[in-house]
């Protein structure tokens, strides 16, 4: 389907509308953080950032997950939507990276002691962001929107196989982050105010993870429309 | 099934003659692996660091390397006179043409390691004959996993600006776990271990292997595919 420059329009709409939700959802995860949720017995206040930390990496998974399924679609398909969707979302997922990698070591410093650790899952997610670093730079390298589709998407796939090859071959080398507390096989084993607090703050991440996609999804329609009424 | 296993030998026997004759990729490459093993040996504090302690690592990242030097060139053959567009006008399977690519990828990465490793004995004094069974069925293990997603990646990066950085930066992350793996299980071939110790990251390896092979055959018709 031809993109056409009102209906991109209507996109970015929406997305600046989904974008403004949540952004007003995160300044509330701020506030509940503060001032509603416990200290940690431990941690004291440096658990807080627990509840951008871990949102920010599901937001982060999310997108790169999609990127892989996304990238399936548009080899069967071959819809330039769906490059444009797996294009934004992989840009989401690095700047939703960049937030879990860098309130991570904030976090891991006065509670581990350092800044770094080569634990499996810092290990995976450091290469996941390189890999999908590599893939935007791919895509900036190429000028045939099909061919650059095409490698995209054939990156894509590639990098969703290969994800469970690192998490077993770094996870063997030894790990350090705390245990998942929530999706487990027993119920989560958090106070009922940290609990609603972080999961609040996946709401919020997903919603500005769909804002953001959406938007850039919106403006990479719009360059494209823009393009077709030039010819 | 019979002639495609002749396209592929014939798209990887051509390469092969073509670097028989021009030998230039393979000799920058050895010389390269060479003055990686050279550069390592000073890259440490003689009286701190053995080299023993050091040389699992330093094998594999000078075969990491001169891996990555030598898929550069794949599909630069094909790039000049517009070489793939003819090999792709013939009326063979995709998959073969890979295939074959694979086979002339893993001959060439092989003769590279095949001068490597007598260096790396030769400098780094390490003790491999009673060993050396074990280490080249390693040695073949973890290349066959990174050229096979190599050579698929060349192809792509072959027509890219900037490529020779561009393969490295995609195919590093890819490296990953077979290097991981080769690493480990040479280190405990080299303290003499038992196989038991070794098994796991064997089998992470070969899994790897097949599965990344199976997912570029199926995949590579779509990179070439206008």
């Amino acid at each position: 389907m031809k993109p056409t420059i009102s209906s991109s329009r209507g996109i970015i709409k929406w997305g600046v509308g989904l974008t403004i939700i949540g952004l007003a959802a995160l300044a509330v995860i701020y506030v509940l953080a503060l001032a509603y949720t416990p200290f940690e017995v431990r941690q004291g206040a440096a658990q807080k950032i627990f509840y951008v930390h871990v949102p920010a990496a599901w937001s982060a998974m999310m997108a790169f997950s999609l990127v892989g399924l996304v990238s399936i679609l548009y080899l069967w398909l071959r819809d330039e939507r769906l490059d444009a969707f797996a294009a934004a979302s992989a840009e989401v997922g690095l700047v939703f990276s960049v937030i879990m990698l860098t309130t991570g070591p904030i976090w891991g410093k006065p509670i581990w002691g350092t800044w770094w650790t080569w634990d499996a899952r810092l290990t995976l997610t450091l290469i996941l962001f390189l890999l999908f670093l590599g893939y935007m730079t791919l895509r900036s390298a190429i000028h045939d929107p099909a061919e650059r589709a095409r490698f995209s998407a054939v990156v894509g796939i590639m990098g969703m196989v290969l994800v469970p090859f690192i998490h077993v071959s770094v996870y063997l080398f030894r790990t350090l982050h705390p245990k998942p507390i929530v999706l487990k096989a027993s119920a989560p084993s958090l106070p009922p105010e940290m609990l609603r607090t972080l999961l609040l703050g996946f709401l919020a991440a997903s919603v500005l993870y769909l804002g953001f996609v959406v938007l850039r999804y919106g403006l990479a329609r719009h360059a494209m429309a823009e393009l077709d009424e030039e010819n | 099934m019979n002639s495609w296993l002749r396209v592929a030998a014939a798209v990887a026997g051509k390469d092969i003659v073509i670097e028989v004759r021009t030998k230039t990729a393979i000799l920058s490459a050895v010389v390269f692996a060479a003055l990686v093993l050279i550069i390592f040996n000073f890259a440490r504090d003689a009286s701190l660091v053995s080299t023993s302690v050091l040389a699992p690592s330093v094998l594999w990242i000078t075969f990491a390397f001169a891996g990555m030097i030598t898929l550069n060139r794949g599909f630069n053959l094909e790039k000049e006179n517009a070489a793939l567009e003819g090999l792709l006008l013939a009326p063979v399977p995709r998959s073969a043409i890979y295939v074959g690519k694979l086979i002339s990828n893993l001959a060439f990465v092989g003769m590279v390691e095949a001068v490597a490793l007598p260096l790396f004995v030769l400098f780094f004094n390490v003790p491999v004959w009673s060993i050396l069974p074990g280490l080249l069925g390693l040695i073949v293990l973890a290349t066959i996993g990174f050229v096979a997603v190599g050579t698929v990646f060349s192809a792509m990066t072959v027509r890219t600006r900037f490529s020779e950085l561009m393969l490295p930066m995609l195919l590093l992350p890819f490296m990953v776990p077979p290097l991981i793996g080769a690493v480990q299980t040479t280190t405990r071939l080299f303290a003499g271990r038992p196989l038991s110790e070794m098994i796991g990251w064997l089998r992470i390896i070969a899994l790897y292997d097949v599965v990344f092979i199976t997912l570029c055959v199926l995949i590579f018709p779509a990179v070439v595919d206008e």
